[in-house]
């Protein structure tokens, strides 16, 4: 067996005697698993350093005083969990990540069919049009939503008052600002469910839907019992990883309102900025984003073991 | 063959005797007097850092010390996150640009710098008390009041529609000394009362009441006019007074000559408000002027800049000093602190004065006098008052400065006054709602 550990037999019988055996670090250097674990070491230490540090380095500041002068326990949590304002910063949290990520990934879905009807050289010019949004950098084309919603001086606005009606305060008014907190992020995150959904579709065999058809199922049977089915586990990771990054998006809500109006809009990120660094409680704003890691870790538990269970249920 | 490599006795001893001589004949180079790094504040004048770089290398250059500045931006606050990085680590800069709140904020990690206030002090006078409550901590001094960065935001009018509206504040602020008391009658109710004119000539206020500096710095200003503090000076909450209740029952008398975007203001949106002519006074430094003048000439030649209005305690005008502070980790202290003297020496503080047009505000009362002030046009004089004079009855303030620093800070960034002002006018809580909601948050910041 070509494990990395024998030599072919024709090389070793001739010089069995003029070589001396291989040590003990030699040999473990040839092993199979030594070399994967070497190559494999520059990315596990850039995870250690850029993800296990950071929020070990994270959790122990948390756990202190804000001068970081002594041991504070879980004082910063139980403090945080009093505050009405926090309290209402994991209610927008939840909201903006939830219905960001739901929009996206229903948007996706339809424009991921839409695109997977479209042939040829066309689809690819669409699936490109369609991907601008999420290839500019964020924060640039957060400044251009943010241009667009200026209530003095917006796009919006400007239409709102030629067509006769009375310009609307887009990120001066609470719940407004918070639905376009998740417009903005729907609109640079949508592209990402497409193209996942897209790839998936691709993957569905013809001849299911071929069957189906013959079976005289309708649309929405064909979406039912054989889309979904086999989408299952890429939308389920799909949603997973997107809930990840639109919890953390500072970016957004950082532009468009600083978490204005009145704290409305203020997600875990962004909260954890304000009272961290501008506020100078580096404890208390790293309190604030280790709130995410429990909610995070839940639906990732939760939405991986339903993956795997369906995995193994392929599989069998 | 070893031969040609080998070291005699007398050689080695010639060596020996050549390296302990060395210090004797003191070969001065670049980097004799060894290196200092500088975080200095990216200045929103591009000019302002060009004056600091040569007045940097000319000391490097006299003192044979080799000088690294750095021009950290305080766009997105970045230079708060290498303040925060910075002491975290332990290393960096050897002198740091401290915005306002910063010096309580790292303290533990500064170097006192009382032996630099002391000949500062000694040649230019005390600095304000703005300067002392944000950098004083414990009898001590931990950075250096600056001149770079350093502002206060009075009031910037239009002059036609103040003119419009009964009150023209070239008159009542000339670009010269005047009796004390001359402005008198400007006060908040005065502002009220300009306010339907304003409205009519459909210039209303540039008054922010988001969650950023330029809305707080107003908001604290109207609060100390009328008395209003939310923590007394032995720690308690006092909220729940009569000069709070006035303060938010003035608001609500204000709020409908106000942009209607105020609720979403940051601190670039009552510069713009200016400077397209959609609005007849902000609260700023002149660099919304200074854009005007390159944006729209027509605006800037408009513009006045003068002391906010009084209030039944007072005259406030919101200052916001930038220190220099040399690490407790710096590797080099001695030239670090030679440096910063040297910076805020008043030939210096002058020369970058002058770059900037006036923007930077000098932490001494006693170099107010730099004629720039006089010189700047168009209109010539229009940000003669920006500095505070003496005659102006203003006292320099800082939101929130009634409560100790650790607690102000958190009230200031976290914007409790608008967010008070905005709830109570904008989203119809009763003055009790809002009273317990700020009660509540304040006891939060005191843990």
């Amino acid at each position: 067996m070509a494990d990395g550990t024998s030599v072919p037999l024709g090389i070793s019988a001739g010089r069995r005697h003029a070589r001396p055996r291989p040590g003990g670090v030699t040999r473990l250097l040839r092993r199979r698993s030594t070399i994967a674990f070497l190559m494999a070491s520059p990315l596990l230490l850039l995870i250690l350093g850029l993800m296990v540090f950071p929020t070990c380095y994270a959790i122990y500041l948390s756990l202190l005083n804000r001068h970081l002068t002594g041991w504070e326990g879980l004082s910063n949590y139980s403090f945080l969990l009093r505050r009405d304002t926090f309290r209402m910063v994991i209610w927008q949290s939840l909201f903006f990540a939830g219905t960001a990520v739901v929009a996206k990934a229903f948007l996706g879905f339809v424009l991921a069919h839409l695109m997977n009807n479209i042939p040829g050289k066309r689809q690819r010019i669409w699936r490109g049009l369609l991907l601008v949004p999420w290839v500019i950098p964020e924060a640039l084309s957060v400044l251009g939503w943010w241009w667009m919603f200026d209530p003095s001086y917006s796009a919006f606005n400007w239409v709102l008052t030629h067509l006769g009606l009375a310009p609307v305060a887009w990120l001066g008014s609470g719940w407004i600002a918070r639905i376009c907190t998740v417009v903005v992020n729907t609109w640079y995150g949508t592209p990402f469910f497409m193209i996942m959904y897209l790839a998936a579709l691709k993957s569905v065999p013809e001849t299911l839907y071929e069957a189906a058809s013959i079976d005289g199922a309708t649309w929405i049977q064909r979406m039912r019992f054989v889309t979904l089915p086999l989408m299952r586990n890429i939308i389920s990771i799909t949603m997973l990883f997107s809930l990840i990054v639109t919890l953390a998006d500072f970016d957004v809500v950082r532009i468009l309102t600083a978490g204005g109006p009145q704290n409305q809009t203020h997600i875990f990120p962004t909260y954890a900025f304000n009272v961290g660094i501008e506020s100078g409680d580096i404890p208390l704003g790293a309190a604030t984003s280790l709130f995410m890691l429990p909610i995070l870790a839940v639906v990732a538990f939760f939405t991986l073991r339903g993956v795997n269970r369906r995995t193994k249920e392929t599989a069998a | 063959m070893a031969i040609g490599t080998r070291i005699s006795r007398r050689k080695a001893l010639t060596i020996g005797a050549a390296a302990g001589a060395l210090p004797l004949v003191h070969i001065r180079t670049a980097a004799a007097a060894g290196k200092v790094s500088v975080g200095f504040w990216d200045h929103w004048v591009p000019a302002g850092n060009g004056i600091m770089k040569k007045q940097v290398d000319a000391w490097a250059a006299k003192n044979k010390v080799e000088v690294t500045a750095d021009f950290i931006t305080s766009v997105g606050n970045k230079n708060l996150m290498t303040i925060a990085a910075e002491a975290q680590a332990r290393t960096g800069h050897d002198i740091e640009a401290f915005p306002t709140w910063e010096v309580h904020n790292h303290s533990q990690s500064l170097e006192p710098m009382d032996d630099v206030m002391k000949e500062l002090t000694g040649k230019y006078g005390p600095a304000n008390a703005v300067c002392e409550y944000l950098s004083k901590i414990k009898g001590q001094w931990m950075a250096v009041p600056s001149s770079s960065g350093t502002q206060t935001k009075p009031a910037c009018g239009r002059i036609s529609a103040f003119k419009k509206a009964g009150m023209d504040p070239t008159t009542t602020y000339p670009a010269k000394e005047v009796p004390t008391g001359e402005g008198a009658d400007w006060t908040y109710d005065k502002l009220l009362a300009l306010g339907p004119s304003m409205k009519q000539q459909n210039l209303p206020y540039g008054i922010g009441l988001g969650q950023t500096s330029d809305s707080v710095d107003f908001a604290g200003g109207v609060f100390a006019a009328f008395g209003a503090t939310l923590v007394d000076k032995a720690g308690n909450i006092t909220v729940k007074t009569d000069p709070v209740r006035q303060v938010l029952d003035y608001y609500k008398k204000l709020t409908p000559f106000l942009a209607p975007d105020t609720l979403s203001y940051d601190d670039a949106s009552n510069n713009r408000a200016l400077i397209s002519g959609k609005s007849s006074l902000i609260f700023n430094p002149p660099s919304a002027w200074a854009v005007a003048t390159r944006d729209a000439p027509q605006v800037a030649a408009d513009s006045w800049t003068f002391p906010s209005p009084a209030g039944p305690k007072g005259r406030f005008i919101p200052y916001l000093p930038y220190f220099w502070g040399v690490w407790n980790f710096s590797r080099n202290k001695t030239a670090a602190k030679e440096l910063i003297t040297y910076l805020m020496e008043r030939p210096q503080v002058e020369a970058r004065a002058n770059a900037v047009s006036g923007y930077d505000i000098p932490p001494f009362d006693s170099m107010d006098d730099f004629p720039i002030w006089s010189e700047v046009e168009p209109p010539k004089g229009t940000v003669y008052n920006y500095p505070i004079r003496k005659w102006h009855g203003s006292t320099p303030h800082v939101t929130a400065q009634e409560a100790s620093p650790d607690v102000a800070v958190q009230m200031y960034n976290q914007a409790v006054h608008t967010v008070m002002i905005a709830k109570y006018c904008f989203q119809n809580q009763s003055m009790e709602q809002v009273l317990a909601w700020a009660n509540n948050e304040i006891e939060g910041y005191m843990r």
